[in-house]
């Protein structure tokens, strides 16, 4: 095993694991705003995917100009479910806080499936294709820039949670909802706006994954149980601990994947969700 | 154990009036005799499909509704269920019913092994984590060389002797009555189960643990048996389906959806009770049946759309279940508590 085919294999799996972390960020501050594990959150996904996919293949858009399109519509589909389901669902037990989000990404899974079929698609020609090379390492464009705009992604997000006044508001309510209230914070209008910038996040991911990945009904599966480990991993509500539990996936996966067997590489990840969870339950790192 | 001797004399259900007890024997007639009255093979296969669903659902509620941990993984038992009995029959030629039972047992380890490390974790951790082992045992048995791996197995055909070998070519009439057997002996034991000491304990850890454990209760080996029990339920109901269609593929024995859709019924119809797992197998079964006759095709998922969304507008607006909103109105029209 050379050094070259390692060093190649670490890279990839950083920047998939940007994309890893990017779909987390949005499950950990929604988990970290109200106790709720979004478990529909693989089907924002896809669903961002097809947006991407639907605007490039009605609307000839290519999915680099349709970003801020896909964001800003998945970020109203998050505001529409905060106030059509989740408000409810808060009041309900937690068994009934999974069911129904899981409901949720059963009804949107089957739904995308019945419209659309289960056939795999691929967005054709876009706009950024090809690889560059870096001494030995070649890596897909539409990898690096995705890679970037993930970076980019989670830059803003940080900036806005720890510098803006209502940044810091969404840290008050998290920490304690009640007492964010009582100094005037508007919490009902935080949780909404969590559920816009999670959602947010993953129409980014989505449409930079649609360059370059299959687009199916079930892609989110897959994604989402990352996620999963990822959220779990960094410590759930933790921003900076997604980031860096998505990354550390997107390297294991890679690495595993290259070393013992690529058909076994989300095992890999799985065993390490679960080394963690029973030896250290509160994640790698803290909360925020 | 004042609470203790009034609840081993309570009855099955709440002291019924003379027309809720005429309408239970009905019921009971009307399972009994079902096959003679309905004689089509579909009417049949619906009803096994009802009477083993209702067994799984069960199974789920034992670790859901009574421990209160979320099981995700419910479909890696009903895969060793049916992989146990098909894999003695097929290479060593020993009758299914002795598969039933190493199933059931396999079930049971399994059961400990996922549970000793995992059950200690509370809500969503539990949950995911046994979404992701459900996965994992998929992706092994995918790729398990010595069981057929993506393929599967067959079950080998067997005409002689049907009852020793479980398999019935000519009429679906001894399926139904199995699953019948099997889906009455699952809820008996869950019925003592709920009367029990142990049934007692494992509703008080799960209502208050902090409480329950100050008590003595030790949480996680009681967590554990009732997964062991519920483990080995879905085992007997992996068995009676391999028998039924005689192929096992781990893509669909070992699924997600399998799993998913035994917590939807138990929701749906009320997690907690001891008849709601049976009415949301009720609900659900022929809604998905007959989805797929009015509008063809498996591939268009009609039944998961509804199933979707009935069990999201369950989780919203009726959380307990739609066998609260039966008791409800029983108790109201009859006044009893």
């Amino acid at each position: 095993m050379s050094r070259e085919l390692i060093l190649q294999a670490v890279i990839s799996g950083l920047l998939m694991g940007l994309i890893y972390a990017l779909v987390a960020v949005g499950l950990t501050l929604i988990f970290g705003l109200m106790e709720i594990v979004n478990f529909a959150h693989g089907e924002f996904l896809m669903l961002a995917m097809f947006t991407a996919f639907w605007f490039w293949a009605l609307g000839g858009l290519d999915p680099m100009l349709s970003l801020p399109f896909v964001a800003i519509l998945l970020a109203l589909a998050g505001i529409l479910a905060h106030f059509g389901i989740i408000r409810r669902l808060l009041k309900a037990p937690m068994l009934a806080q999974v069911c129904g989000t899981f409901g949720l990404g059963v009804a949107l899974r089957a739904g995308a499936q019945f419209l659309w079929t289960p056939d795999f698609r691929t967005i054709a020609n876009p706009l950024i294709a090809g690889r560059v090379q870096i001494g030995p390492i070649f890596i897909g464009q539409p990898q690096l820039i995705t890679g970037g705009i993930c970076l980019l992604s989670f830059a803003a997000l940080w900036w806005f949670v720890t510098r803006t006044e209502t940044g810091l508001g969404l840290q008050a309510t998290a920490q304690d909802r009640q007492a964010a209230a009582v100094m005037g914070i508007p919490t009902e209008r935080m949780f909404a706006l969590g559920w816009a910038i999670g959602l947010g996040c993953v129409g980014i991911a989505g449409t930079m994954l649609s360059t370059f990945y299959y687009i199916f009904p079930d892609v989110g599966t897959n994604f989402a149980l990352l996620a999963f480990v990822a959220v779990a991993l960094g410590g759930f509500g933790s921003i900076l601990g997604s980031l860096l539990a998505g990354v550390s996936i997107g390297v294991v996966e890679s690495l595993g994947g290259l070393l013992v067997d690529p058909s076994y590489k989300t095992l890999i990840v799985f065993g390490l969700y679960l080394a963690v969870v029973i030896f250290r339950p509160q994640g790698l790192f803290g909360r925020f | 154990m004042d609470m203790l001797e009034k609840a081993r004399a309570e009855r099955l259900w709440p002291r019924p009036p003379l027309w809720v007890s005429a309408l239970g024997a009905a019921a009971l007639a009307l399972l009994i005799g079902y096959p003679f009255i309905f004689t089509t093979s579909f009417s049949h296969h619906l009803m096994i499909l009802i009477l083993l669903y209702a067994l799984m659902a069960q199974s789920w509620n034992v670790v859901a509704g009574l421990s209160g941990q979320i099981s995700l993984g419910q479909a890696i038992f009903f895969g060793i269920g049916a992989y146990s009995s098909t894999v003695l029959f097929a290479k060593y030629g020993i009758t299914p019913w002795a598969g039933l039972m190493v199933g059931m047992l396999l079930s049971a380890l399994a059961a400990v092994a996922i549970g000793v490390p995992t059950l200690r974790l509370r809500g969503h951790y539990f949950a995911i984590a046994t979404l992701l082992i459900g996965s994992s045992v998929q992706i092994v048995f995918q790729r398990w060389d010595w069981v057929g791996a993506a393929s599967g197995l067959y079950v080998p055909i067997e005409r002689t002797s049907p009852l020793f070998y479980l398999q019935f070519h000519t009429s679906k009439v001894p399926y139904y009555y199995l699953a019948l057997g099997a889906a009455a002996a699952g809820y008996l034991v869950v019925w003592k189960l709920r009367r029990s000491r142990l049934g007692f304990r494992l509703q008080a850890l799960r209502d208050e643990p902090d409480a329950a454990a100050s008590l003595g209760i030790a949480i996680a080996r009681h967590k554990v048996l009732a997964f062991m029990i519920s483990a080995a339920m879905m085992s007997v109901a992996g068995t009676f389906y391999a028998q039924y269609v005689l192929v096992l593929d781990p893509e669909r024995l070992f699924s997600t959806e399998i799993s998913i859709i035994v917590l939807l019924m138990t929701v749906v119809g009320g997690s907690g009770t001891l008849w709601g797992p049976a009415l949301g197998a009720a609900i659900l079964v022929p809604l998905s049946e007959y989805s797929r006759i009015w509008f063809g095709g498996t591939g268009r998922t009609i039944d998961l759309i509804l199933y979707g969304i009935l069990i999201l507008f369950v989780c919203m607006w009726r959380p307990s279940g739609i066998l609260s909103l039966l008791a409800e109105r029983i108790r109201r029209r009859t006044g009893i508590p």
